[in-house]
């Protein structure tokens, strides 16, 4: 093994360990209270697990939050990107899970169909 | 996709309350409910406040879980990692604010750390090379073999200032300099992981916890005065440390950063594990490299130094853990940076472990300069149970105790020095007013009385009479021209012994002689034990008004010292049979039987 060996294995590893780390550009925070879980939060929070690990981004981190009070919008998701005011969707599915990954997580643009709220 | 690790707690003391358990609980749990994909378990080395154990911390969102057992599983699993909502009633809360602590970050227990060569420890996977080399392992090697020359090496641990760790403070960068300009072939380097001291756990906490930055450290310095052979010396009590560290030497082995041509350069490089029978002289450097040797332990005179003659006879670097802990980071980073925190004379960090009357007992690494008050009140949380803090001992058998008017000093090697103590490895234990300081200064002299090799006279017959002096005054019959004898003693054992055991050994009693001459003339004069700990002074006496007699202090006296019938108050104890084992104290229903002290 040369050096230049170890920083690739390093590259690949630090990623293993990169929850730990604290510094993700992306938060993805899923509603999970009870009509949350009911309206199919567990399955948007796969897609959207699903979805980064494919695309292997690895300064995203997926998190979850109790009831919102906004039963009728579930499964509720907001995403908080660093330095830019918070999007909230809601009814969100599998699809539309992966849409917002693809747009508003890797690309910058929010999904406006989707968007139930912006907060400052 | 992973989105949660949840990191538990592995060190020794964590899995000797159940850690394990807790794990396979949680494993369990996070397969019934499916979360395998997601949720990552990962066992970490010592996180620190071992007093909370066992310890969860779980990131992305940094919840810290506190005494958690294996019940709590199920809980955690289904409410937290699937719900998304912590189990408040498991993580930490400000006794005063009853606030409770979301993150790890709001215990003020790590808030005032500052944690370099404990990075690590709580944070990655100790068995898992990967997990070292993902968060920046072995980069400092790396560029230490490919960019760096010996000369600069040297030259960069002699700028930073890096002082012994083990307790003495010597510069590391001048002894690597010895080695390396020291004629002789092979060389040694050697990791003294002898850590014998009461109430110390820095080097095992690190061994265990990091085992891969003590290789790659001990690599450095190999490269840089010379070395291809290496030592880490180990005492056979730390069982998980040296497993630990033989996983990490075989992973290192297995992938090319140990044995011939490391990183494809013409650096070779290997390391041995030796294990130590726990005989606290071993410590001591040429008594080391006598055991290293398989010799008897016993210490030698010194010059020659190691640095020149060492393991056998050639010249040997011996650091401590947490020095060799420190060599990477200085490496990676710069002697400026390690300069930029702790003090001018003392640069850099030190690990301590608090244990005794303290509140968060466990591991905390600080900037140098830290003062006691912030290590023991604001990090260690005080004295428990409202009691009034007395004294706290340094640096082990060879340091000495410190008393509360000088809370406030700073923590290096000269501030304590002045004050009659030493730093030392780094062993803090608290002390409040239930322990007797005499009685103190007894229990280290009789350590230091069971470890003496025995070779030399001051040391083998100077400390049995310094002991039996303290023996004297603690049974009721000391002099008041015993305090001059201890002084004269000590001062000829200080200067005669041969090594440093017995040349630091007086060091309990001296420091406690001149910060608390008071309660020796207790002893001495009043016959009495203010804290009520030497059981010549004391007397256990039943409170006639407040005895109803019920019986179950007679009961359970073993020597028949209480007489008295039941229902027929009151009760007394007869002070020549008594054996004051204070049971009677504790099973007394009203609070009729009292312990007092003097005459």
């Amino acid at each position: 093994m040369k050096l230049e060996d170890l920083r690739k294995i390093r590259e690949r590893a630090s990623k293993n360990i990169s929850l730990r780390q604290g510094d993700a550009r992306v938060n993805v925070v899923i509603g999970m209270g009870t009509s949350g879980i009911a309206a199919g939060a567990r399955d948007v929070m796969a897609a959207f697990l699903d979805e980064i690990g494919k695309r292997d981004l690895n300064d995203v981190i997926v998190t979850q939050t109790g009831e919102r009070g906004l039963a009728s919008s579930e499964p509720v998701v907001e995403v908080h990107i660093k330095g830019e005011p918070v999007v909230v969707y809601g009814e969100m599915s599998d699809v539309r899970a992966r849409r917002v990954v693809a747009e508003h997580v890797v690309n910058g643009n929010a999904v406006t169909d989707y968007v139930i709220e912006v907060r400052k | 996709m992973r989105r949660l690790d949840v990191l538990v707690c592995s060190g020794a003391s964590c899995v000797s309350s159940h850690s394990e358990a807790v794990r396979d609980a949680l494993a369990t749990e996070i397969d019934r409910q499916g979360l395998t994909q997601e949720v990552r378990i990962v066992e970490t080395g010592c996180m620190g406040p071992c007093e909370l154990g066992p310890v969860l911390l779980v990131y992305p969102d940094g919840v810290f879980y506190i005494r958690v057992a294996a019940e709590d599983a199920a809980e955690i699993v289904e409410e937290h990692f699937l719900k998304g909502r912590p189990v408040s009633r498991l993580l930490w809360e400000d006794p005063e604010a009853r606030r409770i602590a979301e993150e790890r970050k709001q215990v003020p227990f790590f808030e005032k750390q500052h944690k370099t060569v404990l990075g690590n420890c709580g944070k990655i996977d100790p068995e898992s090379i990967e997990e070292y080399i993902g968060s920046g392992g072995y980069e400092a090697l790396g560029r230490a073999l490919t960019e760096k020359t010996r000369e600069e090496l040297i030259e960069c641990i002699e700028e930073a200032g890096l002082r012994g760790r083990g307790g003495a403070g010597f510069s590391t960068g001048k002894k690597w300099r010895f080695v390396a300009q020291a004629g002789g072939d092979p060389k040694y380097v050697v990791c003294n992981g002898d850590e014998g001291d009461p109430g110390a756990f820095m080097d095992r906490s690190l061994l265990e916890g990091d085992p891969h930055s003590i290789i790659e450290g001990l690599a450095i310095s190999a490269y840089a005065v010379g070395a291809n052979h290496g030592f880490v010396y180990i005492r056979a009590e730390y069982p998980l440390a040296i497993k630990r560290l033989n996983i990490a030497l075989e992973q290192a082995r297995e992938s090319g950063l140990l044995g011939d041509h490391i990183l494809e350069t013409d650096f070779s490089f290997d390391i041995e594990v030796r294990i130590g029978a726990g005989a606290f002289v071993c410590g001591e450097e040429t008594a080391l490299i006598a055991s290293i040797q398989g010799q008897r332990g016993n210490p030698r005179p010194r010059p020659p130094y190691p640095a020149t003659c060492g393991v056998f006879e050639r010249p040997t670097l011996i650091d401590n853990v947490e020095t060799v802990g420190n060599i990477r980071h200085i490496v990676l980073h710069g002697a400026e940076w390690f300069r930029s925190v702790g003090t001018e004379e003392s640069p850099g960090t030190k690990v301590f472990a608090l244990s005794g009357k303290v509140c968060n007992t466990g591991l905390v690494e600080v900037p140098m300069g830290t003062t006691l008050r912030e290590l023991i009140f604001d990090i260690g949380g005080g004295v428990p149970d409202g009691k009034a803090f007395k004294a706290v001992q340094t640096g082990g058998p060879s340091g000495g105790c410190i008393p509360a008017e000088y809370l406030d000093t700073p923590i290096d090697y000269e501030s304590l020095g002045k004050l009659g103590t030493i730093m030392g490895s780094g062993g803090v234990i608290v002390m409040d007013e239930d322990n007797c300081m005499v009685n103190i200064a007894k229990y280290f002299l009789e350590f230091t009385c069971d470890e003496s090799c025995g070779q030399c006279t001051p040391c083998r017959v100077g400390l049995r009479q310094m002991l039996s002096i303290l023996e004297r005054i603690t049974e009721g019959e000391g002099r008041m021209s015993d305090l001059d004898e201890l002084q004269e003693l000590a001062k000829v054992i200080m200067a005669t012994s041969l090594c440093g055991l017995g040349k630091s050994a007086p060091n309990p009693v001296l420091s406690t002689l001149r910060y608390f001459r008071d309660e020796y003339v207790e002893h001495i004069e009043q016959e009495t034990c203010r804290a009520k700990v030497c059981p010549a002074f004391l007397r256990y006496e039943i409170e006639s008004e407040l005895c109803k007699a019920c019986d179950k202090c007679r009961a359970s006296c073993p020597a028949d010292a209480i007489t008295g019938s039941p229902g027929s108050p009151p009760y007394v104890i007869a002070e020549e049979i008594c054996i004051r084992c204070g049971r009677c104290l504790e099973v007394c229903p009203f609070g009729a039987v009292c312990l007092k002290t003097g005459p």
